[in-house]
């Protein structure tokens, strides 16, 4: 076991808290007690509960003291991206102009499933504006730092997320993921992060940005960690009509069944274009410990990823449109003018990118039939620099914010369950994408349990603060 | 095209009373040629006419 609170899994957490050899209290106290030292360089926090916190950890305890069962995650603290509703909170979504709405009156049914589970929420954290981001950089609360090189990127929308668990000033994250904000953070700061099936895991009462295809989940610094937080965010939920009303199927006892069997094969044409020596070096080793050598085409990825470009740009600008007309002024300027642009792009492309992501979808669900896993590129390179307008990608100069979620915007398209894996290169990480079927986060996770195992990824220890 | 996507720009801004400051502009229609250029890349594939898009993925 880890040393303090602060360092310790959810698992070893919980695990204390539950057999009494420490309080939650006492992991809830380090844990606010870490944040007080580093957030100030970090920037992941909006908001610390810490009244809040200290009250949910007594009530754990409390109800542990008088012999009643403890959850799965008995005084895991735990944070959430500030486009959760948090009960008290007016939830910002990382925006000026959301700050003028009313405090919650709920919490989102994750974070009631989170805590029902024994968990603790520790803070609300910060956000690319409005999830449309993949740098974790925010004109109103400054850009979310990178653990590991505090001047580089943390990545985003779900920067603070990201920023949080790869800092290891929470176990556990939640974060969202639209076109790959939870996987691009997870590989900019090192961490673990699930981006489950679309319509697995509620949304209810969280801000939404493209309901297309707009996905919650968790971040973890362990694979352990990782399923324990999804395992007990599953479950349907009327309040959000795209959540299927399908049975909980818990990962965890499936993580150590091994990965004998399983069909696994490295995405090709696409996915093997636009990178750094750095994002090549990561796949090729989590290839090589996985003894893939078979190259599968997900057909028209490119085309894919327009088409969700365009859905993206759309239905965030329809759902903003009121908000551009009355208070354009108060938006993150770069947010802005994409949403204007987007409300300038004729319906009749819209229609077409939602009938190409059908075609596009049967088509890929057809590669399943002869694998179960595919591995692809999280981000074209490291994190960049806060501030980076342009990289380099196969001698053509891109600009930078576009283009980082080039890789996984072709899978969240189609709602892929896909667990973000850090494979921890020197001096910064960098991570892979482990792509499974439908409904198959059993066998994604699994595959990261067993790369844990062997050594090649893993969470690193925050080397910035 | 240059001329055109300024009108057009005008035209939808002043159709949906979108706010188009002139500062804007340049970095509005940036976003607006990248995100049509990436439109005609989906106009191009040929769909069969059956094909019925789905708002929920669910199988």
């Amino acid at each position: 076991m880890s040393e303090t609170p602060a360092f310790m899994s959810a698992a070893e957490i919980a695990q204390a808290v539950s057999s009494r050899k420490i309080s939650a209290l006492a992991a809830t106290e380090a844990v606010l007690a870490r944040i007080a030292a580093h957030d100030k360089v970090l920037n992941a926090f909006t908001d610390v509960t810490a009244d809040r916190a200290r009250a949910k950890a007594k009530a754990v305890d409390a109800a542990i003291a008088t012999g009643q069962p403890a959850g799965p995650l008995a005084g895991v603290p735990f944070a959430v991206k500030n486009l959760f509703d948090v009960q008290g909170l007016a939830t910002r979504a990382g925006s000026k102009i959301n700050r003028d709405l009313p405090p919650s009156q709920r919490d989102a049914t994750l974070i009631e499933r989170m805590e029902a589970a024994g968990a603790v929420l520790v803070g609300a954290l910060n956000m690319g504006e409005y999830a449309y981001d993949f740098t974790g950089e925010n004109a109103h609360d400054g850009p979310s730092r990178n653990p590991h090189d505090p001047t580089r990127m943390a990545g985003g929308s779900s920067g603070g997320s990201g920023s949080a668990v790869g800092g290891a000033l929470v176990p556990i994250a939640l974060g969202s993921d639209t076109n790959g904000s939870i996987r691009v953070p997870s590989s900019f700061c090192g961490t673990f992060g699930l981006k489950p099936t679309y319509g697995r895991l509620s949304r209810a009462r969280s801000f939404p940005f493209v309901a297309s295809f707009d996905h919650l989940g968790p971040f973890a610094r362990s694979v352990k960690d990782l399923a324990l937080g999804y395992d007990v965010m599953q479950g349907p939920d009327a309040e959000d009509p795209a959540c299927v009303a399908r049975a909980v199927e818990p990962t965890v006892p499936l993580l150590s069944e091994g990965i004998s069997g399983l069909r696994v094969a490295i995405a090709g044409g696409y996915f093997q274009e636009n990178l750094l020596p750095e994002a090549v070096e990561a796949v090729a080793r989590v290839a090589k410990a996985l003894g893939a050598t078979q190259t599968v085409e997900l057909p028209e990825a490119a085309r894919a990823r327009a088409a969700a470009f365009i859905m993206t740009t759309t239905e965030g600008a329809a759902l903003h449109l009121d908000r551009l007309r009355k208070r354009p002024r108060d938006f993150d300027p770069p947010v802005r003018d994409r949403l204007i642009a987007g409300a300038m792009i004729p319906a009749v492309y819209v229609d077409k990118a939602q009938k190409f992501r059908r075609w596009y979808r049967a088509k890929v669900l057809e590669l399943f039939q002869s694998v179960d896993v595919i591995l692809a590129p999280a981000t074209p390179c490291v994190a960049p620099k806060i501030g980076q307008a342009t990289f380099t990608l196969d001698g053509v100069d891109l600009p930078v914010r576009p283009n980082i979620g080039i890789h996984t915007q072709p899978i969240s398209f189609i709602g892929l369950p896909v667990a973000a894996v850090p494979v921890p290169l020197e001096p910064m990480p960098i991570a892979v994408q482990i792509i499974a079927a439908p409904w198959r986060e059993d066998i994604a996770l699994r595959v990261a349990y067993a790369l844990e195992q062997m050594g090649v990824v893993a969470a690193p220890a925050p080397r910035g603060i | 095209m240059d001329d055109h996507l300024d009108d057009y720009m005008n035209a939808v801004a002043r159709t949906m009373a979108l706010p188009l400051e002139e500062t804007w502009r340049p970095a509005v229609r940036a976003n607006l040629e990248v995100a049509l250029r990436l439109a005609r890349l989906v106009d191009d594939f040929p769909l069969p006419d059956d094909v019925a898009s789905a708002a929920v993925y669910s199988t």
